[in-house]
């Protein structure tokens, strides 16, 4: 029988906005580098929430400070966060991150630092993020039709075994969310290079496929412009090549194993943009694991799925991620960082659609509560996405 | 045992998937697609994931994984031989 139908449920939470967690997070989050202390004080002094702490939001202007403002809001706004306490050195941009996430309806606060100092911050920040933590600890799951789980994908550390067996586990499922009417995102622009006519052939229309080969284009300008070489040990990584991939082309031949064999790409979506229908998108994102995720999450998504092939041990701090892997070496030697080992798909002792439902499987116990083990390992990697120098 | 995989038939390497291949092992590779097996022996040592090559090939010939072009040879390689960055590169960047 298969692992999800039409009729599946899960329990979340359903946020005012209609939007469904998968967790119950209260958020205290910064607006720039400098809040990062008041921030961890709060998260220490009040059990229960979580400080997100980053280096940036100073002097950054344009397209850049558009980004990083939607990366916070959309951080704030994930239906994985119940409510959200905001901590700037100053009240404008503060408010602006206040009003963005204030927008779902969910229960936020901003704090400023000037003209206070750190003391008064932290103490009427604490009093306030305890009456959040009780607002958040009261709310309950309910049943949800699994077509109200929004899933990302991106693979990292991958090798030869990613292409094989991780990737294709993962596009396993993606196939059989996609015709239960799932969100669905994948991205990693750089790490199409040499797959691009096969995402390009995959998209729903003209229209989707011209965004798609703008955003693919706009990312090899972006790398002409700076590359001293061919990028071998960066794109791939080194812990690629020591894992057998070779070249650019091959590693995204496997990237692109995760949109499985029949989903169309319905969307394209810029960095940290919110999906606005259902369907299989394409974001516009680094291949760096925990940008990507990080993105995932702002534009808000609920749960992960990270196949890895010689071990990325990457989490984030709201978004649950799910990790898989097909290397027999890998499981056996990073067992503690792997949720769901389908090595056996390389020996023929499990086929693709078992692999792909022991994924699902994974993913609801998930989605019910249960922890992945980046989230018992404490990974809470957030890393903000630059595009330029600050001013 | 499968020792190595491949995409398609028409794949001009395959990827090892079990440790501690040596030269002189005769390796069962798996065509996934067509859920077939054959067969090539090992010359050198292949580490898993690594890649063997499935055929002889000359400087400048593609490689053919997933039935895609995924690079170069850019040193002649022997069926047999550990295939990777010392004798292939990106056609990009």
């Amino acid at each position: 029988m298969a692992v999800v139908s039409a009729s599946t449920t899960f329990r979340g939470y359903r946020r005012d906005n209609g939007r469904v967690g998968v967790r119950n997070h209260v958020v205290i989050l910064p607006v720039d580098d400098i809040s990062n202390a008041a921030v961890e004080a709060v998260a220490n002094n009040i059990k229960g929430t979580i400080a997100i702490p980053h280096p940036y939001g100073r002097l950054q202007f344009g397209e850049d400070l558009e980004l990083h403002f939607r990366t916070l809001i959309g951080t704030g706004c994930n239906p994985n966060v119940a409510a959200v306490i905001v901590i700037g050195i100053e009240e404008g941009w503060t408010k602006r991150v206040v009003d963005g996430i204030a927008a779902t309806g969910k229960p936020v606060m901003g704090f400023s630092i000037e003209l206070h100092g750190d003391h008064d911050t932290i103490m009427r920040a604490s009093k306030a993020a305890k009456e959040l933590v009780h607002y958040a600890t009261a709310l309950e799951r309910v049943e949800c039709p699994i077509s109200d789980l929004w899933v990302s994908t991106k693979c990292g550390e991958s090798d030869t075994t990613s292409g094989c067996g991780g990737n294709p586990t993962v596009g396993n499922a993606f196939d059989k969310l996609y015709t239960l009417g799932s969100t669905l995102v994948f991205g990693e622009t750089s790490e199409i290079t040499g797959g691009e006519h096969i995402v390009a052939a995959r998209c729903a229309n003209d229209a989707v496929r011209e965004r798609f080969m703008f955003m693919f284009d706009r990312y090899q300008d972006m790398i002409n412009r700076w590359k001293t070489s061919d990028l071998s040990e960066s794109q791939p990584t080194k812990g690629n090549i020591a894992g057998g991939l070779t070249t650019i082309e091959e590693k995204a031949m496997g990237n692109i194993q995760k949109i499985g064999k029949f989903c169309k790409v319905d969307g394209v979506l810029d960095k940290a943009e919110m999906p606005t229908g259902k369907g299989l998108w394409f974001m516009d994102s680094s291949s760096a694991a925990a940008e990507m995720v990080t993105l995932c999450a702002a534009s808000g998504f609920a749960v992960h799925f990270f196949p890895t092939g010689q071990g990325n041990v990457i989490g984030n701090p709201i978004l649950p991620v799910i990790k898989i892997c097909a290397n027999p070496r890998t499981v056996r030697t990073m067992s503690e960082h792997i949720d769901v080992d389908t090595s056996g798909l390389l020996q023929r002792e499990m086929d693709l659609d078992q692999a792909g439902d022991k994924l699902l499987e994974c993913m609801l116990a998930t989605a019910n509560g249960r922890w992945t083990a980046a989230e018992t390992l404490g990974h809470r990697e957030f890393v903000l996405t630059r595009l330029f120098e600050s001013a | 045992m499968i020792h190595a995989v491949l995409h398609e038939a028409k794949d001009t390497v395959a990827v090892a998937v079990v440790e501690g291949i040596k030269a002189g092992t005769d390796l069962n590779a798996w065509i996934m697609d067509d859920d077939k097996i054959i067969h090539v022996k090992a010359i050198q040592d292949i580490p898993i994931g690594h890649k063997v090559a499935l055929k002889d090939m000359k400087t400048g010939d593609t490689i053919f994984k997933y039935g895609e072009d995924i690079g170069k040879v850019v040193a002649d390689i022997k069926t047999g031989e550990h295939a990777h960055v010392h004798n292939i590169k990106t056609k990009r960047w």
